[in-house]
């Protein structure tokens, strides 16, 4: 494969798709097809051969308002559908070339303009199990061009320059990554994606997987080639059965093209890719817990050093990755170093996806340039609290994060901000909560999770979750008293400086945040025996004789 | 040294051919532990004391390993599963819907905590952290297939109608 012969493939998919006068782009995500957008597509597909129109019926990954789904995009014309079921398919047939079909369009100019699309630029626009689909959009352009016109150390310093940073949540500088496993010394090395995606209320790789998982491979192929491996896993949470397809059929396609396996575009370079399933534990997203869980073993983590760059899979030096990092490589080699660090804010460059969840309209997937606030974000693009309540938080980077409060939603969005807001980029969960939520319990919600999830190696992790749990449980039930929060603050001090791993180190983080932000919620259900929200179920008080 | 033969297969049911598979594909390596026992799950819906000491003896894995990942990971169930499974989301997108609503509906509609199946072995009702459909919330998954913006009610009638199957 070389230049030539990607542009001959994008031609004649370009050619094929000229043959219409209209593409209909049916959304096949989790989302959609959840309420069967699949019979959509095929209903679709009768009623443009009914209606006598020159249409082209596309699959397509995941459109991003999941929560209008299912969604249909007509182009050129760029109408988008939403809420779309078998009845109105004759209706949009009949629209095609005319006036659009008023009753379910969507009009969201403030919700798409503010965006912009890198990692999902592709996503609602091509068929993910079709490889020349992703080829006809630059797709592998930036593969052949490292492999045949750069040397492993200008792909770094592309990289490097870009100023891109991991999206699992660490925040780690790739470049830097990277140029440690290129250092490291080994006859094998591996390359990793991390698609353990457990945080909840996140769904940005498994979208990405799902829409475009021939970028995440190139990603991965162009990472391998820069620090000298020949042998990639994905690792998938066995939770996202249709990613795992997805990415199934695209090793395959790429396989078949030539752009995996021996002798990559007629070059000496080897590479292959195998996927591992992950079995349920949040844990595993910690990358030396991760490792373990590839070699068959137990998710725990290790202590670091010796870093997984140095001593990792099966002691070889090992790159691991997020999902979302990978899928920003191909951009990056494509448009230059530069290109990326143009977006963005000085220390955080580029754009970050989340998922805009909870109470709020738009719900779904949106990718906007670091910098922008997070009011922008939930009441401009997420179109704010629906049903006249009141916006009380947001939480960002799932258990790991903190809520931030209304007065605070005018910070920046960077690695920077959030971890001065007290919460954490994360991975890029975003959940928006109104005034029917109560604050000590989402606390007590999340401390249970990192609780049942902590893996049971470092004590501080395993009995002080457990411990924070009982004192908020109590706070919830009424029964609380003042002296408990000053033992939780001291609690929380111990797990996160003594705990093994990330996960023992952020689980405190929900509590230390809400305490910051609403103290009051905490002082009013231990003195005033009351839950603002009406979650909690606050025994009756005990009547003080006087 | 002998060169290693693993042991035959428990029975002449097909299903373990399929597991055997998964194993010869990775040249019983010790690291097909967890591929293995994800093949034997969806084989047999559940993994019971006669396959994991199969899959430990032909991976020459010790059983306390074997036995210590099947424990670890919340995917493995050593219960065989119902006739039907309500699998209930309880990450965070749902749980701010009031998921903990439809969990508390359900068991008290079919009187056994989740994680356990009725006598009947007709529903198990399940619980799952975070399937990803978050912009569906609150989600649940009826045998496997994901169904969003799901209400008690609606809850309630699947179960009803499972019951008298």
């Amino acid at each position: 494969m070389n230049l030539e012969e990607l542009e001959q493939i994008a031609e004649s998919v370009r050619q094929e798709n000229a043959k219409f006068d209209h593409e209909i782009n049916v959304c096949m995500g989790t989302g959609c097809l959840s309420q069967h957008s699949d019979k959509l597509k095929d209903e679709l597909v009768k009623a443009v051969e009914a209606a006598g129109k020159n249409a082209f019926v596309r699959r397509t990954g995941c459109m991003g308002l999941c929560a209008a789904g299912p969604l249909v995009l007509v182009d050129p014309e760029e109408i988008l559908y939403q809420h779309v079921g078998g009845k109105h398919t004759e209706a949009i047939a009949a629209s095609l070339g005319g006036n659009p079909f008023k009753e379910l369009q969507c009009d969201l100019r403030e919700h798409f303009d503010q965006q912009v699309h890198v990692v999902l630029e592709n996503s609602g626009h091509i068929d993910p199990e079709k490889i020349d689909d992703y080829i006809s959009r630059d797709g592998y352009i930036a593969l052949v061009k490292a492999l045949t016109e750069m040397s492993p150390n200008e792909v770094i310093q592309q990289i490097t320059e870009s100023g891109l940073k991991g999206r699992g949540g660490g925040g780690y500088p790739t470049g830097l990554k990277w140029g440690t496993v290129a250092k490291a010394t080994g006859d094998i090395k591996y390359v990793v994606c991390n698609g353990d995606e457990g945080d909840p209320g996140a769904f940005m790789d498994r979208s990405v997987l799902e829409s475009d998982p021939q970028r995440v491979l190139e990603g991965m192929a162009i990472a391998a080639y820069a620090v000298g491996a020949s042998k990639g896993y994905v690792y998938v949470r066995a939770e996202y059965p249709l990613a795992v397809a997805r990415l199934t059929n695209c090793l395959r396609d790429a396989r078949r093209r030539g752009l995996l396996g021996n002798g990559i575009c007629g070059t000496t370079f080897n590479f292959d890719v195998e996927i591992r399933l992950g079995a349920g534990a949040f844990v595993c997203g910690e990358e030396t817990a991760l490792i373990a869980s590839i070699e068959g073993k137990r998710g725990q983590p290790k202590p670091r050093p010796p870093y997984p760059a140095v001593s990792g899979l099966w002691g070889k030096p090992t790159l691991i990755n997020n999902v979302e990092t990978f899928a920003n490589i191909a951009p990056i080699i494509r448009k230059g170093g530069a290109w990326f660090a143009s977006v963005g804010t000085e220390k955080s460059k580029g754009t970050k996806v989340f998922a805009i969840t909870g109470k709020i309209t738009n719900t779904g997937l949106v990718e906007v340039p670091m910098g922008m606030t997070l009011r922008q974000i939930i009441e401009g693009i997420g179109g704010g609290v629906p049903d006249g309540h009141k916006f009380k938080a947001v939480q960002t980077g799932g258990p790991s994060g903190g809520c931030i409060p209304d007065e605070h939603l005018d910070i920046p969005v960077s690695y920077e901000s959030l971890i001065q807001a007290g919460s954490m980029m994360g991975s890029g969960g975003m959940i928006v909560m109104d005034d029917t939520s109560c604050m000590v319990n989402v606390a007590r919600f999340f401390i249970e999770f990192c609780m049942t999830e902590s893996c049971g190696k470092c004590i501080p992790c395993r009995a002080g979750t457990a411990q924070l749990f009982t004192l908020l449980s109590r706070i919830c039930d009424g029964s609380g008293t003042m002296d408990d929060l000053d033992l939780m603050v001291d609690l929380c001090g111990t797990i996160k400086e003594t705990s093994l791993c990330g996960l023992g180190m952020t689980a405190p983080n929900p509590v230390l945040s809400t305490l910051r932000y609403f103290k009051n919620e905490y002082i009013d259900h231990i003195v005033h025996k009351r839950c603002a929200a009406g979650v909690c179920n606050i025994k009756a008080p005990v009547e003080v004789l006087a | 040294m002998p060169p290693f033969t693993p042991p035959p297969l428990p029975s002449d049911d097909k299903r373990w051919k399929i597991v055997n598979g998964t194993m010869r594909k990775n040249g019983f390596a010790r690291h097909a532990l967890i591929e293995t026992l994800h093949t034997v799950q969806s084989s047999f819906g559940y993994l019971d004391d006669d396959s994991i000491r199969f899959v430990a003896r032909s991976l020459r894995v010790p059983l306390s390993q074997a036995y210590g990942v099947v424990t670890f990971y919340h995917h493995f169930s050593l219960k065989p599963p119902g006739k039907h499974t309500m699998t209930i989301c309880t990450g965070t997108a749902c749980y701010i819907k009031g998921t903990d609503k439809l969990v508390a509906a359900a068991e008290k509609q079919l009187s056994i905590p989740h994680g356990e199946t009725t006598k009947d072995g007709k529903i198990s009702l399940m619980t799952a952290r975070c399937v990803g459909a978050c912009g569906r919330a609150p989600v649940v998954l009826t045998d496997g297939e994901l169904v969003g913006q799901m209400t008690g009610e609606q809850m309630i009638e699947q179960l009803e109608r499972w019951a008298v199957e």
